[in-house]
């Protein structure tokens, strides 16, 4: 019912519009047509000036209210993020300069340059000078903006220094998982028709004694030390996912089959960013940034950046995966022969305290 | 549309000598005029539905392109009402949406499904279709002075191609689990798996296959137009004396033609994947609670055919916006347009450029690094014909003698979004900053601002400056004018903001935000834009409603001003309502240059026509 008194006052708006429409076009009949036009096109000269102010005031309120929302997110936790930071600003000024030139002049030349019955228009139909100068001083810039971002490209996108912290993050509909290496400090081998959702979620290579110690975090949470520089090693289960972390200014598909990385160094720790946001619910977190299915929105993890002692601690208290997914056989575990020997038998102490 | 209508128009036809039409005496005629009589033959079926007279086929174009326009943009309402008001139910949601939206909440999957079909359908069949769709064929023949296309029947079949395609979309919005949900860009294996998502069902085959369809009509089309302007220009229309519409259209029609078949073969295995047991997009899959057997294919190898058709894509929508633009900023500035052979040269800079840069959409897939960068130096390098073609705009409307009618609002409405979307495209073709801005917020404001709002806003100016031709009758201009200013201030209060939660990683595609720590405070911001978008898809239905209502009751174009913008071009010198063939005698030939807006004391008029020889002593430009 109300949907069809909605369409009613629709339509009768619409035809009152309109009406008032054929009336201007009839009064432009009765005055004549020129004049009629000549004061309208006046009046239109002076909205383009209008629209021009209404545009960058616009654009100053909405400064002053959006600042404030994405404030706590303009704070970059990554060395990588502080030179994002910096080359967004030079964007910013080159493009901003062109962009408050360019859009005063649109409209400064609509007002100027009405049609008001005087006005000669200027034959003025090329100048290869201007076209020169306006080509080169883009190229230019480009080249500028060019020489500054394959700079931090090619920064971010080399190889992980010597000793980075490797943490694996798989994606799956719809969440994330996580994966240390444990003492070893290797990421084990993975093989997806080992899958199974009981007790092998990522599909780990027994077989593979690297991956007898390997912790593996089903709700994805990702622990980061802070000033220490970290490796992800990507992949995704079933279909492209996307880790996404905004604060550290870093992402990289999560693609079956394939296996991607990125590197970075976080420099605040969730603690101190609590303190600098004044927010004390804040929580960096890892968002799937490529549609991957209905529950897209909703594949969050949480990443908590602490000092090494704090992350040590951590680590103690965690047990290996396959630890938890062989319950009897580590019960019963009194002499296993190999080189996993040593490691069960560490890790054990480990948790043991 | 009545047959009535059309029919009184004949009757015009006959007294038609225009200001521009002073040529009629040199029979030149390289066609014969077997056209304009065949028009009498014709009965409802063959003149209004299985038309091949471009002008009619244009208008089917058209109005096709509106339908889906609003069947697009009301998608678009109603992801909004979700992404204003998460909390809320709405019981419009429910009449519409039915079991998708049971209580008046809608569905995340059916949410899914609606930013999909909006993205393809405006991309595809609104920007792609109905822009150039319309536009080619109403204005090559017309305007290069030709009779038809060069093959009439082909255009008629790429219409037809292309209503098919729509009927197929349209289908797949009932089909039990749900159109295509995999984003607009449908990347494998999600949209390769029926077990990974509930549209990659059969909606997912039928948006496929209307694809397809999409594609040979957009074939059928493009290579009608690359003909057709190549062979068939009328005496003395040398390429360097045609207007830039026909240069873009051209342009567009090359892109078009090269890029489109690799999106069909993009499809084409995409449906073997699905169908027929293959693993060109499928490796190592664990989906369902079950290991795929599928090994060594590649889901990245999906985005480079896809993106190879994808990026040209974006130029296809936007250069016959700029080639519209640029005929009607000079014409309603009463002013040549600025370096006209810069803007061709750029156009075709843009062209080839457009070929080379579709990586910049694959940053963050883990490609080479090299290759990376070689895409960054090429994506910023199609800047600067761009950057060329908006400075020669703003000195086109330099010192002209602006008339605000309603296509040159809408002209510099184009011109100011292009610049505002297109700047922000200098942050997302650098891969370092790409790497934090991509798919977020950021991402949706450039593009609807540059080939979204803006390109509908050459759509609108054309539309407005070529309805007089189309109809013989204006459209209303209060409604116009109301038409420009919300939809102009709309577009930048829905986008503008954007930019700001892109700079803070709101990512897209997200059907909810509440759970957000990071994303969650922009509640209130989120509704604004939602309102902002229901006041401007009403002032939409505003503009359909006035085209409609101007058809049959608009000011009438008269005997005595049969080219009421003062154009040059050629189409204003056909009769009011011109017939299949177009001229009623021979095809006027051509003299001079597009844009010779100057004094012409022979007349007593500020704009000389093509069709005018050069007085003596003039020199050519």
């Amino acid at each position: 019912m109300s949907g069809l008194l909605l369409i009613v006052l629709v339509a009768l708006i619409f035809l009152v519009l309109y009406q008032l429409g054929r009336s201007s076009e009839m009064m432009a009949t009765i005055q004549g047509e020129e004049a009629f036009e000549l004061k309208r096109n006046k009046w239109l000269g002076y909205s383009m000036l209008a629209v021009w102010i209404i545009l960058m005031g616009g654009i100053y309120w909405c400064h002053l209210y959006m600042m404030p929302l994405i404030e706590d997110m303009l704070i970059a936790a990554s060395d990588h993020g502080a030179n994002y930071d910096n080359m967004f600003m030079i964007t910013l000024v080159v493009t901003g300069t062109v962009f408050f030139i360019t859009q005063f002049l649109c409209f400064w030349f609509a007002f100027r340059y009405r049609n008001n019955g005087k006005n000669k228009p200027v034959f003025f139909a090329h100048s290869n000078k201007l076209e020169m100068i306006w080509t080169t001083v883009p190229a230019l810039a480009m080249a500028v903006l060019v020489a500054y971002g394959l700079k931090a490209w090619f920064k971010m996108t080399s190889a992980a220094p010597e000793g980075a912290q490797k943490i694996e993050v798989v994606g799956k509909q719809f969440n994330w998982i996580s994966r240390y290496p444990g003492p070893d400090g290797v990421i084990g081998k993975k093989y997806f028709k080992n899958i199974n959702e009981q007790d092998n979620i990522l599909g780990l290579d027994w077989n593979d004694p690297a991956t007898k110690d390997d912790i593996v975090i089903p709700t994805g949470e990702i622990r980061l030390v802070v000033n220490k520089p970290v490796e992800l090693i990507i992949g995704a289960r079933d279909v492209i996912h996307d880790v996404g972390l905004a604060h550290f200014r870093m992402k990289m598909d999560a693609v079956p089959g394939i296996t991607t990385r990125m590197w970075f160094t976080p420099t605040i720790t969730s603690a101190e960013m609590k303190q600098k946001t004044g927010n004390p619910d804040f929580v960096y977190e890892l968002s799937c940034d490529q549609m991957c299915g209905r529950g897209h929105y909703s594949m969050r993890a949480i990443v908590i950046v602490e000092t090494q002692e704090e992350h040590d601690k951590w680590l103690a208290g965690q047990t290996s995966y396959y630890s938890q997914s062989h319950p009897d056989e580590m019960k019963k575990d009194a002499a296993p022969g190999g080189a996993t020997e040593e490691k069960i038998e560490e890790q054990e102490t480990v948790t043991m305290n | 549309m009545s047959n009535e209508t059309h029919n009184t128009g004949h009757e015009q036809e006959v007294e038609q000598h225009s200001h521009g039409s002073t040529t009629h005496d040199s029979s030149h005629g390289h066609h014969h005029d077997e056209h304009h009589h065949a028009e009498h033959k014709e009965h409802f079926f063959t003149k209004y539905v299985f038309s091949m007279d471009h002008k009619v086929i244009s208008r089917q174009f058209l109005i096709t392109g509106m339908f889906w326009a609003i069947a697009g943009g009301l998608m678009s309402v109603f992801f909004r009402l979700q992404l204003g008001f998460p909390e809320e139910t709405f019981q419009v949601l429910q009449t519409f949406l039915g079991d998708w939206a049971k209580g008046g909440k809608m569905d995340p999957e059916m949410y899914y499904g609606l930013i999909t079909i909006h993205g393809t359908v405006l991309v595809f069949f609104v920007l792609t279709a109905g822009l150039s769709g319309t536009f080619s064929n109403f204005l090559i023949p017309l305007q290069i002075g030709a009779r038809d296309m060069a093959s009439p029947f082909l255009n008629m079949l790429s219409y037809w191609f292309f209503a098919i395609a729509g009927v197929v979309m349209f289908i797949s919005l009932f089909v039990h689990t749900g159109p295509a949900s995999g984003g607009w860009t449908t990347y494998p294996p999600l949209s390769a798996l029926k077990e990974a998502s509930m549209g990659s069902g059969i909606g997912m085959d039928l948006w496929l296959v209307s694809m397809a369809l999409f594609i040979v009509s957009s074939l059928l089309g493009g290579l009608n137009y690359i003909v057709t302007i190549l062979n068939m220009r009328t005496k003395g229309m040398s390429m360097k004396r045609l207007p830039l519409t026909i240069w873009a259209f051209l342009f567009t029609a090359v892109l078009g033609v090269l890029s489109f078949p690799v999106l069909l073969s993009a499809a084409v295995l995409l449906l073997f994947d699905r169908h027929a047991g293959t693993s060109f997009y499928l490796s190592e899959i664990f989906v369902a609670g079950q290991a795929l057997p599928n090994v060594g294919g590649s889901a990245i190898l999906y985005q480079h055919l896809f993106w190879f058709l994808g990026h040209p894509e974006v130029y296809i929508i936007m250069l016959p916006a700029m080639g519209m633009a640029s005929e009607i900023l000079a014409t309603h500035a009463r002013k040549p347009i600025f370096g006209y052979f810069a803007m061709v040269i750029s156009i075709l800079g843009i062209t080839v450029l457009a070929f080379l840069v579709w990586a910049h959409h694959m940053f963050v897939t883990g490609m080479s690094p090299f290759l990376g960068g070689v895409f960054v130096l090429l994506t910023l390098l199609i800047a600067i014909p761009s950057a060329v073609k908006v400075f020669n705009w703003l000195v086109t409307i330099w010192k002209g003698n602006i008339r605000f009618t309603n296509p040159m609002l809408f002209a510099l409405g184009f011109v100011s979004l292009f610049i505002s979307g297109g700047l922000t495209g200098l942050f997302l073709g650098n891969s370092a900053l790409d790497i934090h801005l991509h798919d977020t917020y950021f991402v949706i404001a450039h593009f609807h601002i540059v080939m979204g709002i803006s390109a509908f806003f050459g759509m609108f100016a054309g539309v407005y400056h070529w309805f007089p031709k189309m109809y013989g009758r204006f459209m209303n201009k209060t409604l116009g004018y109301i038409h420009f200013f919300i939809t102009f201030i709309g577009a930048y209060v829905i986008f503008w903001p954007m930019h700001y939660e892109g700079v803070a990683g709101m990512p897209r595609r997200y059907y909810d935000f509440s759970s957000w720590e990071s994303f969650k405070q922009f509640a209130e911001l989120n509704q604004m834009i939602s309102i902002a978008t229901i006041v401007v898809f009403f002032a939409q239905l505003l503009f359909v409603f006035n085209y409609f209502i101007s058809i049959w009751r608009g000011k009438k174009v008269t005997e005595d001003n049969p080219n009421p913008w003062g154009s040059t071009t050629l189409e204003w010198t056909t009769p009011i309502k011109p017939g299949h063939g177009n001229w009623e005698g021979p095809i006027p030939e051509v003299h001079r240059w597009a844009y010779d807006f100057k004094d012409n004391p022979a007349e007593g008029t500020d704009y000389v026509m093509q069709t005018t020889p050069l007085r003596e002593g003039e020199e050519a430009h």
